[in-house]
């Protein structure tokens, strides 16, 4: 993507000066990222760097207590109590936006009371009120495209930690998502299991979704995302295309980061 | 053994069965939803409303359920503004004192039972319903409330086999309850033994049912739970 069509276009995600704390802790100093339509944003970072808390501030699972954060041109509107922390004005347009917005579990989540194929068509027959069939239809469509249309009426209890995981991704598939957030996807899964979701995730790339993806999977990073971004105490300490990124950092750190 | 006696007894006996059932069912259905409002006061995070429920539930776990049943039926009527107040028309009748009586620690009891069960739902889920766009109230009703109750049954099968036994207390003023009308019985003939047996028999019978009913609600609500039905495939590179 050219620096021309990024002025041209609203971006998907834009986020500005975001701040968080959690008690004293001061886990996000400020963050300024903005997401283009079809980009994928690979987030790094130690443990504690911030990156899942920055992740799940985009849809308001964490409130911010500083900054904006808009979602294709729609700015989140955000008041502050006393002590200064974030609160939401209006839960309806936090609902709307989330339902806009895909979002991809360490730990899967799935409803466990829940089939597959009941977990998928939940949101869009329950949230966006679909038609029913269409939401089957679709669904079942997703199943085949992530590999477990066997699965249909399985419980998650019943499936791998890679199967929950390409169902999980369904489900945020089925919002028709404009954005897919991924909140370190593989970390829960055997070794063994981290590949299949990889490839999920690879051929969503290849459609051109928008992605931002929090992940210790260098492989995907340095091959898949078009950005990458290097989260350091609550700041990002660097970022650039892959290929900048993993031959010619000028961070020290992020060098380090990456030679393990 | 007086066969014929045992008999007519039982005969009897049955014909208060449906007061028995009716004392424990709409105590029991009144009792859960006093019960789910205790247990969201517990859970909601506003400390009026946490103390509130803790104290209920404190007093009412605490205090024998006989005494609670004398104090509503015989402790207050004896004052002048509930005679004279709108509540007077059921506080008068004994049916409805024992209703409120078993409700109100039914509902002490099934507090703690659904707060565990709530507190079972795991967060993760919570937040993928969040995600998703739900409403906090779409979140309780068809994630959180599920799987609250599919965790809270067996707890609460206790509880009302616990509440049948209990309307066998609500004889004492003057319900023709089993208790009631078997006390009634033993009072003409002098029979303790088997009057008593019958009726115990007779409340072992319905409760074996509850638990037999309980557990196939159980059972229908929790496939998730059980084995698959077929075989996951073994994923690559994994042995058994």
């Amino acid at each position: 993507m050219t620096v021309m069509s990024n002025i041209t276009t609203t971006p998907a995600i834009e986020v500005r000066g975001l701040r968080k704390s959690f008690g004293p802790t001061e886990v996000l100093k400020g963050i300024d990222l903005t997401a283009h339509e079809g980009e994928v944003i690979s987030i790094l970072g130690s443990s504690g760097s911030g990156k899942s808390t920055m992740l799940r501030c985009i849809n308001m699972l964490e409130t911010p207590d500083a900054g904006d954060i808009s979602v294709a041109g729609e700015k989140i509107a955000l008041k502050h109590d006393a002590k200064g922390r974030g609160q939401i004005v209006d839960r309806r347009q936090v609902q709307r936006i989330r339902s806009e917005l895909g979002m991809v579990f360490q730990s899967f989540n799935l409803w466990s009371h829940k089939t597959v194929i009941e977990n998928i068509v939940e949101a869009p027959i329950h949230v966006q009120k679909r038609p029913k069939a269409e939401a089957i239809a679709e669904a079942e469509a997703l199943l085949e495209k992530v590999g477990i249309a066997d699965k249909r009426n399985h419980y998650p209890a019943h499936l791998s930690g890679g199967q929950q995981q390409r169902a999980a991704i369904a489900r945020a598939l089925a919002m028709r998502p404009k954005v897919i957030l991924f909140d370190e996807p593989t970390s829960a899964l055997d070794p063994e299991l981290v590949g299949e979701v990889l490839r999920v995730m690879r051929s969503l790339a290849d459609e051109g979704r928008t992605m931002l993806v929090v992940t210790h999977e260098m492989g995907f990073a340095r091959d898949v995302s078009s950005r990458v971004i290097f989260l350091h105490q609550g700041a990002i300490e660097e970022q650039g295309s892959p290929q900048e990124m993993f031959t010619n950092a000028q961070s020290e750190r992020f060098r380090k980061f990456i030679s393990g | 053994m007086d066969f014929a006696f045992l008999y007519e007894t039982f005969v009897t006996l049955v014909s208060a069965i449906p007061t028995t059932l009716q004392l424990a069912a709409t105590s029991v259905a009144l009792g859960t939803v006093l019960a789910l409002g205790l247990a969201l006061c517990r859970l909601s995070g506003i400390a009026p409303l946490d103390w509130f429920a803790r104290a209920y539930i404190f007093i009412f776990r605490g205090t024998p359920l006989l005494v609670q049943i004398f104090l509503i039926y015989y402790g207050l009527s004896q004052f002048r503004e509930v005679r004279r107040s709108m509540f007077w028309f059921i506080l008068r009748d004994p049916y409805w004192c024992a209703v409120i009586a078993l409700m109100l620690c039914t509902a002490a009891y099934s507090a703690e039972i659904i707060r565990g069960g709530l507190l079972s739902v795991p967060h993760g889920q919570v937040e993928a319903g969040r995600a998703s766009g739900m409403s906090r109230f779409m979140v309780f009703r068809r994630i959180v409330m599920p799987l609250a109750i599919r965790q809270s049954l067996p707890a609460y099968s206790n509880e009302i086999i616990s509440m049948v036994k209990a309307t066998s207390l609500a004889s004492i003023i003057t319900i023709m309850e089993i208790t009631g009308v078997a006390a009634k019985l033993i009072s003409e003939t002098y029979r303790a033994i088997e009057v008593f047996i019958v009726a115990g028999a007779i409340y072992l019978a319905i409760n074996f049912l509850l638990i037999r009913i309980v557990a196939l609600i159980e059972y229908r609500l929790s496939p998730h739970l059980r084995q698959a039905p077929v075989l996951p495939p073994v994923a690559a590179g994994e042995t058994r």
